[in-house]
């Protein structure tokens, strides 16, 4: 790998760009691309450069379609998300446990007693009222939002601002019946049933979890398998 | 992809060169059926056989190693399948049952 293709994608990574290091396996040449920048031995042209920025705003690696199947596209996105409303028990070992899965963490709760850098050391937080602290961060494509307060004035206004986003993920902390209150306040403010179908509640894999860590094991284990999981193959048992 | 060991990788790979030693990069460019490491994952060696970062499991970093510490002498890239069989579990090769194919390629 040549110097200036490494030095410009630590550059990239640094400066949190999305960006892709591309190599034709067959000859050993590469080059770095991202957005607004093209750089190395790896002639770059139209065709494969739109197939290298769907690889990456697909966050997808790998080879490319035929006829370029020997050019392989290693994509560097910044750090998918994980908003979390509340900074309450259950966050304080889902944000750790988060940031160790490879997301970018933020805490946010207008409770400053709760929201302290002592409860969540080496965690963003956000002191904003929900809505507006969401809004600000535009949740996206690789966003997940979850709200942990139990205080529908705190979690509804986060959730009624995730709906409108393409955030992959909103789970909401709350009992079965909780759940559907919540989901009835959310139709009276105009979402529709598809709308709030989008909502994971009560929150995580139901896996008996007892414990805010163990709570948190199954926030992530659910927020893994929204992210990653595809439908097993029909032959895929021998 | 994202924030993961990987970015460690590089940018250990860089500074590891930058200090003077001979560094290879491999990197899992496509598996078949069940394997450890997604593609993209990346493994770094230096010419000591120092690394960080991973490919597989585990199963196939020894050979990694070996194959890396020839492309540093060499400077030549190399595109390395590792599958398996039963019988081939116990060296070299995936117990997990998937097949990869790994780039590796000296770091200038």
């Amino acid at each position: 790998m040549k110097r200036e293709v490494l030095a410009a994608t630590l550059s990239a990574r640094r400066h949190g760009l999305a960006s892709a290091l591309v190599r034709d396996l067959k000859i050993g040449t590469q080059a770095f691309v991202s957005d607004n920048e093209t750089t190395g031995d790896l002639t770059i042209d139209f065709n494969i450069r739109q197939l290298v920025l769907h690889a990456i705003s697909e966050d997808r690696p790998g080879r490319l379609p035929d006829p370029y199947g020997d050019i392989f596209v290693q994509v560097f996105n910044p750090p998918a998300r994980l908003i979390v409303i509340g900074a309450v028990h259950i966050t304080q070992a889902l944000a750790p446990m988060a940031a160790l899965a490879g997301y970018g963490v933020t805490v946010i709760d207008p409770r400053r007693a709760f929201a302290t850098d002592q409860r969540f050391p080496g965690i963003t937080l956000l002191n904003e009222w929900p809505d507006d602290g969401l809004e600000a961060l535009k949740p996206d494509r690789r966003t997940a939002v979850v709200t942990l307060t139990h205080d529908p004035k705190l979690d509804d206004a986060a959730l009624s601002v995730a709906l409108k986003s393409q955030c992959f993920y909103v789970g909401s902390l709350g009992s079965r019946k909780t759940h559907q209150a919540r989901l009835n306040r959310l139709k009276r403010m105009g979402f529709s049933d598809a709308e709030l179908a989008r909502i994971h509640g009560p929150v995580g894999l139901a896996i008996g979890a007892l414990t805010p860590a163990e709570i948190a094991v199954s926030i992530l284990g659910q927020i893994t398998q929204v992210r990653r999981a595809r439908p097993e193959p029909a032959s895929a048992a021998a | 992809m994202t924030m993961d060991a990987r970015e460690d990788v590089l940018a250990e790979a860089a500074r590891w060169r930058e200090s003077g030693k001979g560094v290879a990069l491999a990197t899992v460019v496509t598996t078949w059926g069940s394997s450890p490491r997604p593609v993209g994952s990346q493994l770094a060696v230096d010419e000591a056989g120092q690394m960080i970062g991973s490919v597989s499991g585990g199963c196939i970093e020894g050979a990694v190693v070996k194959e890396a510490q020839e492309v540093i002498a060499d400077g030549k890239p190399r595109l390395l399948d590792f599958g398996v069989s039963n019988e081939q579990a116990w060296e070299v090769g995936l117990a997990c049952g998937g097949k990869v194919q790994v780039y590796v390629e000296r770091v200038e």
